[in-house]
């Protein structure tokens, strides 16, 4: 752990990965990303994103009962510091403490063999038991379903948790399995070779985040087949959504 | 960079060692959970080669490889048929024929790992061979060091004992040098290498001068039964000596702590009090040779290019 000679472990490596922004000027202008030229468009600024979180927060205390069995568990990188945003407004809410852990779904993945190098392993700290409580998976953003899907083996490996609920900041559609986002920040429908990244305005996770919708990077994900290409409309009212109602490719799940 | 196979710790470079060993440290903490399994090398097939035998190397791997759900075969071919070169590759070939994700090999002469590797589809991973190297002991060693100490670059680790047969010396000669430490080398003249200095680490024929200031000491094991007299007067001699006791670690920093990769010889390396107790760590090496073992498999096991779609 404090491991000076190391460098910081686990930079992110899943579908919606956490690069550090170039320069730390806020707003929401789209400005090039580092590597590829092609422009990154924000499609969610800082204060939309704790907008988003509050609600959500709300929306919590709105769908359980028993709030004192909440147990937020963050999927890294993205889910860490937007779990603990949440966590901070169930304490102004409704003045619960809320335990936030933090769970690697990479040792779960079923991708692993189609890769050639092995993605880096993140910290997992689950500070307390999951046994009989309500689990809240955060992500920063669901797509395909799949680390959804890992997160949630990874979970039941920890315990029995009584009910297991999702909370995605971004749903970006082209679901491959049946998962269902219990609480969504924003709909934002892409394409297949589009990438939707959370990152911080000044690098890292700390400090205002964004939302940016950018080109693919040529190798990044393997499933770029780029064959469904849907019309750019933003879900502009995502204030009122409470249930992931809408979200693409969710068809018949339930 | 990291290649196909685990041969070699000189062949490995800095970032390799620190990939290796943030590995490790997640892999231990799934180590500490109630449930110590994930499903992550789970349909892969892991053959641990033992020419020479060792239960410790072996079940470590063996532990390690069912950790990440691979399904693990021991092959111990009775070192009788495996006179000649040629039917160690034979038998080699012949595993590699039932489609392993990773083969472990240990065997008592030094390349022969390297020779099944250039031979076998399958990743290779040098489990010790002969006075050559025995890369994850030395990864194993960093971990725990690492661990103990929060970082590797400064430490002063000295290594005592029959250094010029030993493998586990020559690569955490290696691994500790190229992670910005201070090696030094302490035995009787007959067991230091020739023009071992050259490699940037000390030799010395003192005990005492080589742990003066020393923040790790690390025994190696008097293999008595290859050592036939010519080396030492008497093992009595070589206790006392080059033997550890509390009195002789007092040279070295008060924080030192005290490594030995196993099987010891208590009363020869290290005194019986010394051995069971802080500041031993060697437990700890153990348990860290799984954590260590199961992010080698996670990072070589696998990835043969033949399977990838």
């Amino acid at each position: 752990m404090r491991l000076s000679l190391l460098s910081p472990s686990g930079e992110a490596d899943k579908g919606a990965s956490v690069a550090p922004s170039p320069n730390p000027t806020a707003g929401s202008e789209p400005r090039p990303a580092q590597a590829d030229a092609a422009p990154a468009r924000v499609v969610l600024d800082d204060t939309a994103i704790r907008r988003a979180l509050v609600r959500i927060a709300h929306e919590l205390v709105e769908h359980n009962d028993r709030l004192g069995d909440l147990y937020l568990v963050a999927i890294p990188n993205g889910g860490v510091p937007l779990a603990r945003a949440i966590a901070a407004n169930l304490q102004q809410i409704a003045g619960l403490e809320v335990p936030v852990g933090i769970l690697d779904t990479t040792l779960y993945r079923d991708d692993l063999v189609l890769r050639g190098e092995r993605p880096p392993l993140r910290r997992t700290e689950m500070p307390s038991a999951v046994d009989g409580r309500v689990v809240v998976l955060v992500d920063d953003v669901v797509s395909t379903g799949r680390t959804i899907r890992a997160a949630m083996d990874a979970l039941m490996d920890f315990g029995r948790p009584q009910a297991v609920q999702v909370v995605g900041l971004v749903d970006r559609g082209h679901r491959e399995l049946p998962i269902k986002i219990d609480y969504v920040g924003k709909n934002i429908p892409t394409q297949r070779d589009e990438r939707v990244e959370l990152r911080g305005l000044q690098g890292g996770l700390e400090g205002p985040l964004e939302v940016v919708v950018k080109p693919e990077r040529s190798e990044g994900d393997h499933r770029a087949r780029g064959e469904r290409s849907e019309p750019e409309r933003s879900e502009g009212d995502h204030r009122a959504r409470g249930r992931a109602e809408g979200a693409p490719g969710e068809g018949g799940s339930r | 960079m990291m290649g196909r196979d685990l041969l070699a710790i000189e062949d490995l470079d800095r970032a390799d060692l620190e990939r290796i060993l943030e590995t490790a440290l997640r892999m231990d903490e799934v180590g500490r959970r109630d449930v110590k399994k994930v499903p992550t090398l789970r349909g892969r097939t892991l053959i641990n080669l033992f020419f020479e035998s060792s239960t410790r190397t072996r079940t470590s791997f063996e532990i390690a490889g069912k950790r990440l759900s691979a399904d693990v075969v021991n092959f111990t071919p009775s070192s009788s048929s495996m006179k000649k070169a040629e039917s160690i590759l034979d038998t080699a070939m012949t595993l590699d024929a039932m489609d392993p994700d990773a083969v472990v090999v240990r065997h008592a002469v030094a390349g022969v790992p390297k020779r099944i590797a250039d031979a076998l589809e399958a990743p290779v991973i040098n489990a010790g061979d002969g006075a050559h190297e025995h890369p994850t002991q030395a990864l194993l060693d960093l971990f725990t060091v690492w661990q103990e100490k929060g970082r590797l670059d400064g430490l002063t680790v000295t290594i005592v004992g029959d250094i010029v047969h030993s493998r586990v010396a020559r690569s955490n000669l290696y691994a500790f040098s190229k992670l910005g430490a201070e090696v030094r080398l302490a035995a009787p003249p007959t067991m230091l290498p020739p023009a071992v200095e050259a490699l940037g680490v000390k030799a010395y024929t003192s005990l005492r001068e080589a742990l003066e200031g020393a923040d790790v000491v690390m025994l190696l094991r008097i293999q008595q039964e290859r050592l036939d007299g010519c080396f030492f007067p008497s093992i009595r001699e070589y206790a006392a000596t080059f033997g550890l006791d509390r009195a002789k670690l007092r040279y070295a920093k008060d924080d030192a702590i005290v490594m030995h990769p196993g099987p010891i010889n208590r009363g020869v390396e290290i005194a019986h009090d010394l051995a069971d107790r802080r500041p031993s760590v060697i437990l700890d090496q153990v348990r860290n040779g799984v954590a260590v073992r199961m992010a080698v498999l996670y990072l070589f096991a696998g990835r043969n290019p033949r399977r990838e779609g």
